[in-house]
């Protein structure tokens, strides 16, 4: 065995998780367990508790209400892969999660504890910032808080959630009409992290236009980011594989950092390529959504 | 101080009862306190898949679950597919394809292997693309992967249209 030695819980209901985060200071949330146990077999982590969150059935689930849809922390990628409710609604993050590590680790790994990690790469987070997502965090007593993905991060690796606070849904209002998306990463391995994910969503009016604009990359920073120059020059244009050129050249600007790995202008170099890549993706599976109450 | 849990799981059909220290592996477990060693551990951090299982039904990499978290589970290892006398037709399929060759990665095949082939039940037989990213969990050393995408397709693409 590699791990430090814990105590370890399983609660069974959301109440008695977040008491017993309130009461042991020292404590992981166990969620998938893929990010969090190869830290703890590393001794990366060594906590004092680990709360199991495995068997509290009220943390998963999916589904769509008045345009928006709310997925439990604790819903497992391969659910999302799978689910009919999110290709209808959401295939942006259905595409994304495709992405995401290999099926033995999708079976496990829940939307939530990739958000909760938070690698700089991670297809979810990525796919999230583009839909605009919203995450809820409570804590014991009651408290709810609702944060945007913009506010998401505290720095690498690291959430924004406070002491005591654990992520518990996640929101992504949907866009209605006509709309496209699109999600196109490289890594150098099949099921690794990205080096570069990119994620955009269009929306079209009645007579083609481009109406709305989302274009989220990941893998440049401690969160992925929505260039607005980029958003701005596709809005109220048509599409056009002169136009994405222009808008990949933008996407080209952003901010980057070099590591041992990559340096800062391969990155901007695949921020271009794979935001051209996206934008015609997205612009050649058009589909219309009207999203109605759905189970 | 040692945090013990009882465990109740059942491992290839078998009721299965043990107290066990919360921070072992399910990898572990399975290995040191059951002798059950055909289930591999490469890394140790969810990269290999050499130390994949089922856990009801679905492949998991037991070096990243906890065997506290099993509890209540059934669970499948290679043990439970064939014998060595007996193997089973994935089994026979690797063996006749050559999709082996040291071993070390063949329990976790099989296991990835097992619940592709139990769950496409009578859907229509897949591609060599679909077995590639189905595998893609699994690093094998030795092989190449050919021989084992070509064993698979054995399987599932009976030559004669039985299964
Ligand atoms: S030993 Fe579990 S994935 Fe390598
Ligand atoms: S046969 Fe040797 S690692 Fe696969």
């Amino acid at each position: 065995m590699k791990p430090a030695p814990f105590k370890y819980h399983a609660p069974r209901t959301t109440g008695d998780a977040l008491r017993l985060l309130a009461d042991n200071g020292d404590a992981c949330v166990l969620a998938g367990g893929q990010s969090l146990m190869p830290m703890l077999n590393f001794r990366l982590l060594a906590p004092a508790h680990v709360i199991d969150l495995n068997r509290v059935p009220a943390l998963a689930g999916i589904r769509v209400e008045q345009n928006v849809l709310h997925v439990g922390a604790m819903t497992r990628q391969g659910d999302l892969e799978t689910s009919s409710v999110v290709r209808d609604a959401a295939p942006l993050l259905q595409a994304a999660v495709r992405q995401v590590g290999h099926r033995q680790t999708r079976n496990r790994g829940t939307l939530g504890g990739s958000l909760c990690h938070l690698d700089p790469a991670a297809e979810l987070v990525t796919a999230a910032m583009a839909m605009d997502a919203t995450l809820i965090a409570e804590s014991a007593g009651g408290g709810t808080r609702r944060i945007p993905i913009a506010a998401w991060s505290a720095g690498y690796l690291t959430n924004a959630l406070r002491p005591g606070e654990m992520l518990t849904a996640i929101e992504f209002p949907l866009w209605r009409g006509a709309q496209g998306h699109g999600f196109v990463e490289f890594a150098r391995r099949k099921g690794d992290f990205a080096i570069i994910g990119v994620a955009t969503l269009l929306a079209f009016d009645a007579a083609g236009t481009i109406a709305r604009a989302a274009v989220a990359i990941g893998g440049c920073g401690p969160l992925p980011q929505r260039p607005a120059a980029v958003e701005q020059a596709l809005i109220g244009q048509r599409p056009s594989a002169p136009l994405f050129k222009e808008a990949a050249r933008l996407a080209a600007t952003i901010e980057a950092h070099s590591d041992a790995h990559v340096r800062a202008d391969y990155r901007r170099h695949l921020a271009r390529v794979l935001t051209e890549r996206a934008l015609a993706e997205a612009a050649n599976r058009v589909h219309d959504a009207g999203h109605g109450a759905s189970q | 101080m040692k945090d013990i849990t009882t465990v109740r799981l059942t491992v290839n059909g078998e009721a299965v009862e043990r107290a066990v220290e919360s921070r072992v592996s399910l990898a572990d477990f399975l290995r040191d306190d059951l002798r059950l060693t055909g289930t591999h551990l490469g890394c140790e951090h969810g990269v290999c898949g050499a130390c994949t299982v089922l856990v009801d039904g679905k492949s998991a990499r037991a070096c990243l679950m906890l065997a506290v978290q099993a509890d209540g589970a059934a669970v499948r290892t290679v043990e439970g597919l064939g014998t060595p006398e007996n193997l089973n037709p994935l089994q026979r399929a690797m063996m006749e394809h050559h999709g082996l060759q040291c071993g070390f990665c063949t329990p976790g095949m099989l296991m990835t292997l097992t619940e592709f082939i139990e769950q496409r039940r009578d859907s229509p037989p897949p591609s060599e693309a679909e077995i590639r990213e189905v595998l893609s969990g699994n690093i094998c050393r030795c092989t190449g992967y050919q021989t084992i995408v070509d064993a698979v397709m054995a399987v599932l693409n009976p030559p004669d249209g039985a299964a």
